[in-house]
């Protein structure tokens, strides 16, 4: 197992805008089946580091490697045909369809059936996509107006089409903001069972530290683009320098207010 | 897809719509088809002349003890819409024959129209010589001394001018183009000296007169060719008065001088143009006269050369329908062929060998008087005098 | 060399009223979202207005009095128009305004005339300003250099205005950010009809400055409109500064360019828009667009298939459409096969606009390409009639592979703008190249051959084409490739993450679109028995527009209704009345202010709500209404 590469090896990966460095050499990796928290305060570089995960925005230098293979620089929906499977901080979902046709065209997409113009969509592997749905807890809803969804229930879909493809990463920006407390206990929950069980590996930002601090196997922390600290719960719980960071900002981080911005 | 039914409803209002127009069985109707919406300020006058013929055609006893009953459709401007207005006068409404037009592609589609379905089709003001001659069909006719009448007439002036370099500024489609193109093989014919330094091409009703007024004064041209009309001419003249491109240049220009385009401009009317028109203030025949008076009496207005068309129009077909004592199309063709008949410009004839009316044209300067724009020195063309040979026009159309 | 300086100068002057007509609709756009396609509308007004105003009021005070008077009168109309008519359909799908500004753009050319009568009016030269200036031999009309001057002060005092005033401030904060303004508290309803009016008063102002050299009359709202919608899209959406230099620059280029190609006038705008847009997609001062935020409260019925009920409905009603030979004349039967064609091309436009979410401006361009296509083979290669309509629509389909793959490269406004750009090309094409096309007489003699040349044949025919293009397009929808299609219109973020490559997919639909189009096109050749270049022209493609806007964009066949209403209501309409425009303008404006969601979209709404109310075992009632789907 050891000559293995990592599911996901990120190396000195840098962006800057304008002379300003969003992110300034990054570099972890990260194992099938574990779950991985990305944290800092804002404007820390998170985003910017994940869209440059999974193909969204371009590096302008560095490496990321999918179990040994090369994806920087690569265009989403081809990191998507790799097992890369995200949701978005603000979510993207096809808002004029169904929940079960939100599923429906990541499905199509994974069967490779896209131009296909003379099936029945809404037959099209009916079964996987209300299977996908009760995983989420979305069962229920299927035939529902995607438009007219909470924002909760709306973060539970996107997690039920990044799951479409079997992926084999799972790239998760924020994936509880604007979720009521115990709803973000439940997803979270949901989510690492489903990655232990199917041998995923997550990564995700959270500023909600509970959430964090339950449920990732380890942190890393990011500040004004680079790394600070990396390690188990505990040990990041530990470190003098995040500390700082977070006092800098105010003792505690306030979960909520994010909660205003994005609702 | 229950949508259908709407279909049929619809339906159901445009029969309503076709039988409220119906007139009663005995009558004589006369399908009539132009672009009224969208060139109103040429079709109004056209449409005061047709009815000011029904009214005296009807007074007169109508055709043969029947009476004249003319159904008017516009067209919008559009060909297919031409079409679909020709359709309903010869399928719903039975009319006798279709007549009018204005612009050349329409008077096109439905000259081939009315080849396609076997109707007689009297095209009223469209110029093109397809018309007649290359896209000549036995089903039509036309009124309108053509394109190629009224650049021989100018010509005629134009040859005996000393001017050598000579500019061309025309609208940028088929009319512009033929008329450029029959102007300069005629004129090249009669004076092979001459040098076409420029031309000029400006979109019709977009012209950007300013640069074009420009760019013909840089080739220095001793004289110029005009195709512009209508509100392009109002830009072009009043761009070419303030920098001053007419001055010490002969200009020689279609169609300035009829009411429809010289009354527009007003006190900056351009003196000395060499013009095709209608002075109707100094033409002084008794068939003229006649005219003149009934139509102002009925309208209180002058007529514009809009009206004689309208007017010569409805009593051609009158006289074509009375002479032929049927309506059937191939009576009417027989009929129409060769016939004559008087008409406020004199008598006239539908030629045999290519369905030209012999029409004429008054040619003259133009000038300024008490502020507006007039035509002097006039003098009319009789058509025939400027037609090919039988030999060429032979030529020119395809055999039935 | 003088003549190069004057001809600079020239082009400039013929800039700065561009530029005037342009910044008002730029700035109405930045801020509302709205096309404005009354915009020509007002500018003739303005003109209109100022001639009246000018032939009474005399002297020089007189003059200048009256061109300003005119453009505030003007103003206060849009102020009216706004509050009256746009403020009741800010909510609808987008597009939908621009529905009912051509609804009043055709109300206002027939309003002209009535009021004005049909005559060209030439008005006054301008006091102070009737001669020209002598400068090294060549002449400059002194009335050019107050325009030239005047381009730059107009521009001057709008950057003043966004820059020194807090209502400026506003409305640059509301052009980039819409919901951000409302979140400020700020009365938005004032701010949209406060720039509505300052829109509205340039665009009138550029007509009324008009007068000293050009003729006023009924068609200068067309003339102008689309080369400012150009010039407002080359300088890129809601920049002034980028109006301003568009406008030069397409001046200038057609000014030095009739010295090269004469005849480049006709198209130049175009081609310098498709260049900008496939090298720019956002114009030149443009700002990649903030993506769209869905208008709240515009959740859409989920689309499904029809039940078997409702098929069986369809199929009956498509046989009593197909009876009507049996009662009707052969007047009817032509009618029924030429709203049959627009029926195909309204469905074509449709899959594009709703299904795909890409609204074109020219999809004229494949109906007559089709059209085309099928006088080609029929009249040059003197093949059957089955051999045309099978191969002529491939034209249809070639220009929308070639145009189709620029055109998807950019979304919104900017697509529609270079579909037009396009399609004005091709017009311009098969307008000019007399030798193959025949221009603008056309080709003629494409008539039936005898086994569909009777009234009742052929619309057997058309009815039956227009039966399968529409099930065939309608199953697309649900098919995997229309879901697909369906996700890029939603979030091209969302469909990438998924693996969706959107552009191939956009690029597709574009190219099945456009071959649609392309049949429809080639029937009506055989309809008409004849093309012509505005078979390909823009009004064309508005009317396609229409269709699809009066049906209802968020519904699956509204386009068939669409068509249906729209072409049987202009054909009979024309056949009755010269103003047929204001009549149908008038429709226009009721069904945009009755039925915001189309007509479809609202006998969808109204059965909802009455399934909603009765009880369940009557769902009966809403049965029919639903089958319209």
């Amino acid at each position: 197992m050891s000559a293995m590469p990592p599911l996901l090896a990120v190396e000195g990966l840098t962006k800057s805008y304008g002379g300003i460095h969003a992110v300034r050499g990054v570099s972890f990796s990260l194992r099938a089946g574990e779950i991985l928290a990305l944290i800092g305060p804002n404007g820390a570089g998170k985003s910017t580091c994940f869209d440059m995960l999974n193909g969204q925005n371009k590096p302008d230098s560095g490496h990321v490697r999918l179990l040994g293979e090369e994806i920087t620089g690569r265009k989403p929906r081809e990191v998507w045909r790799l097992g890369v499977g995200r949701t978005f901080q603000i979510t993207a979902t096809f808002a004029t369809m169904t929940v079960r046709e939100n599923v429906q065209v990541a499905l199509i997409s994974h069967g490779k059936q896209l131009f296909n113009p003379f099936g029945s969509a809404p037959k099209f592997d009916r079964g996987e996509a209300g299977r996908l749905l009760e995983l989420v807890g979305m069962g229920g809803y299927a035939d529902r107006p995607c438009g007219e969804l909470a924002y909760g229930d709306l973060k539970r879909l996107e997690l039920a089409v990044a799951l479409a493809n079997q992926p084999k990463l799972l790239l998760m920006d924020e994936p509880t903001a604007g979720m009521a407390p115990r709803e973000r206990v439940d997803l979270m929950r949901l989510t690492a069972s489903i990655a232990r069980e199917k041998s995923i590996g997550v990564l995700f930002t959270e500023h909600d530290m509970d959430v964090v601090f339950e449920h990732a196997d380890r942190i890393l922390v990011l500040n004004r683009g680079t790394l600070i600290a990396e390690g188990s719960p505990a040990e990041v719980r530990g470190n003098a320098q995040v500390q700082a960071v977070y006092l800098g900002e105010g003792l505690v981080y306030d979960a909520r207010h994010r909660e205003g911005a994005s609702t | 897809m229950r949508a259908r039914n709407y279909f049929v409803g619809a339906a159901f209002a445009l029969m309503a719509g076709g039988m409220a127009h119906s007139a009663v069985a005995q009558d004589i109707k006369i399908g009539e088809i132009n672009s009224y919406s969208l060139l109103p300020a040429f079709t109004e006058p056209y449409r005061k002349g047709w009815q000011l013929a029904v009214e005296e055609v009807n007074a007169a006893g109508g055709i043969n003890g029947k009476k004249l009953v003319v159904i008017s459709k516009d067209d919008g401007g559009k060909p297919a819409d031409a079409q679909t207005a020709a359709n309903e006068l010869v399928s719903s409404e039975g009319v006798a024959m279709l007549a009018g037009t204005f612009l050349s592609n329409i008077g096109l589609a439905v000259s081939d129209f009315a080849n396609q379905k076997k109707v007689f089709f009297l095209a009223a003001e469209p110029l093109t010589d397809a018309i007649t001659w290359s896209k000549g069909n036995k089903y039509t006719f036309r009124l309108r001394p053509s394109n190629y009448m009224q650049a021989a007439m100018l010509v005629e002036a134009a040859a005996k001018l000393p001017a050598k370099r000579w500019a061309t500024i025309a609208p940028n489609y088929e009319y512009g183009q033929s008329a450029v193109a029959v102007f300069k093989k005629l004129m090249s014919e009669k004076r092979p000296d001459i040098q076409w330094v420029d031309e000029q091409w400006p979109p019709q009703g977009k012209i950007d007169a300013g640069p074009v007024v420009q760019a013909v004064a840089a080739a220095n041209p001793e004289a110029i060719l005009n195709v512009t009309f209508g509100a392009d001419l109002v830009k072009l003249v009043r761009e070419g008065n303030t920098r001053g491109l007419f001055k010490g240049r002969e200009v020689v220009s279609f169609l300035t001088g009829e009411p429809e385009y010289l009354d527009p401009l007003k006190d900056e009317t351009p003196e000395g143009w060499i013009v095709t028109g209608y002075p109707w203030y100094s033409i002084k025949t008794p068939e003229h006269d006649a005219f003149l008076k009934a139509y102002q009496a009925k309208y209180n207005d002058y007529p514009r050369l809009g009206s004689i068309v309208g007017y010569q129009t409805i009593k051609a077909a009158a006289a074509i329908l009375a002479k032929a004592g049927s309506t059937d199309p191939e009576k009417l063709i027989a009929a129409a062929e060769g016939i004559s008949m008087p008409s406020p410009f004199g008598e006239i004839t539908f030629r045999k060998i290519d369905h030209q009316s012999t029409l004429g044209a008054y040619v003259g300067k133009t000038a300024l008087k008490d502020g507006k724009g007039v035509m002097v020195d006039s003098s009319y063309k009789k058509g025939a005098d400027y037609l090919p040979s039988d030999a060429e026009v032979a030529k020119l159309r395809p055999k039935d | 060399m003088a003549f190069y300086v004057v001809q600079f100068l020239t082009g400039l002057a013929s800039a700065a009223s561009l530029f005037l007509v342009a910044s008002g609709l730029s700035i109405i756009f930045g801020v509302t979202r709205i096309v404005n396609f009354a915009h020509g509308a007002f500018y003739m007004i303005g003109a209109y207005i100022a001639f009246t105003l000018t032939e009474r009021l005399s002297g020089a005070f007189g003059f200048w009095g009256s061109i300003v008077l005119a453009a505030l009168a003007v103003a206060v109309i849009g102020v009216i128009v706004e509050m009256v008519l746009l403020r009741r359909i800010y909510h609808a799908p987008e597009l939908f305004q621009l529905l009912a500004t051509f609804g009043l753009t055709l109300m206002v050319e027939d309003l002209v005339v009535l009021i004005w009568g049909p005559d060209d009016l030439v008005g006054r030269r301008a006091p102070g300003f009737r001669g020209a200036i002598d400068f090294f031999g060549q002449n400059i009309p002194s009335y050019d250099l107050f325009l030239i001057v005047l381009g730059p002060v107009v521009l001057g005092i709008l950057w003043l205005l966004f820059q020194r005033t807090r209502w400026g401030v506003l409305v640059r904060a509301a052009t980039q950010d819409r919901d951000m303004v409302a979140a400020l508290g700020v009365n938005q309803k004032w701010l949209f009809t406060s720039v509505f009016a300052v829109g509205v008063f340039l665009a009138a102002l550029g007509g009324a400055l008009q007068i000293p050299r050009d003729a006023v009359h009924h068609a200068m709202d067309l003339r102008i409109i689309v080369e400012v919608f150009v010039v407002v899209v080359i300088g890129g959406l809601g920049s002034i500064t980028g109006a301003f230099v568009a406008a030069v620059l397409v001046s200038e280029l057609n000014a030095f360019g009739i010295l090269i190609f004469p005849k480049i006038s006709i198209i130049l705008v175009f081609l310098v828009m498709a260049v900008v847009l496939i090298v720019r997609p956002w114009g030149l001062f443009g700002k990649p667009e903030a993506a769209a935020r869905k208008t709240p409260g515009l959740t859409v019925n989920p689309w499904r298939p029809l039940t078997s009920n409702e098929r069986l409905m369809a199929l009956a009603a498509l046989a009593v459409a197909a009876s009507l030979p049996l009662f009707a004349g052969n007047y009817l039967l032509t009618v029924g096969s030429e709203i049959a064609i627009f029926v195909i091309f309204a469905v074509s436009l449709h899959f594009l606009m709703s299904v795909g979410g890409l609204a074109s401006f020219g999809h004229a361009a494949y109906f007559g390409l089709g059209a085309y296509g099928v006088a080609f083979l029929a009249k040059m290669a003197g093949l059957p009639m089955i051999v045309c309509l099978l191969l002529g629509p491939l034209l249809g389909c070639m220009g929308a592979a070639v145009f189709g793959f620029f055109a998807v490269q950019l979304s919104g406004v900017y697509f529609a703008m270079l579909t037009l750009a396009f399609a004005q090309i091709v017009w311009s094409i098969a307008f000019q190249w007399v030798s193959v096309t025949g221009g603008d007489n056309g080709i003629l003699g494409i008539w039936p051959e005898k086994w569909a040349a009777s009234p009742s044949h052929f619309y057997w025919l058309s009815l039956g084409v227009a039966a399968l293009v529409t099930i065939a397009l309608r199953m697309m929808v649900f098919s995997p490739f229309g879901y697909a299609l369906r996700a890029t219109r939603d979030s091209l973020l969302r469909s990438e993450a998924v693996g969706i490559n959107a552009k191939r997919i956009q690029w597709t639909a574009f190219v099945i679109a456009g071959t649609t189009a392309g049949i429809g096109g080639a029937l009506f050749a055989y309809l008409k028995g004849s093309v012509f270049p505005d078979n390909l022209g823009i009004s064309l493609s508005v009317d396609a527009l229409v269709m699809v806007l009066l049906g209802g964009v968020e519904t699956v066949s509204g386009a068939v209704i669409g068509a249906i209403v729209y072409k049987a209501l202009n054909i009979w309409l024309v056949s009755q009345t010269d103003l047929s425009k204001l009549v149908l303008g008038g429709f226009i404006m009721l069904i945009v202010v009755v039925f915001p969601k189309g007509i479809v979209g609202m006998l969808e709404m109204l059965a909802q709500r009455r399934r909603k109310s009765s009880p369940p075992g009557s769902p009966l009632l809403a049965k029919p209404i639903e089958s319209a789907e």
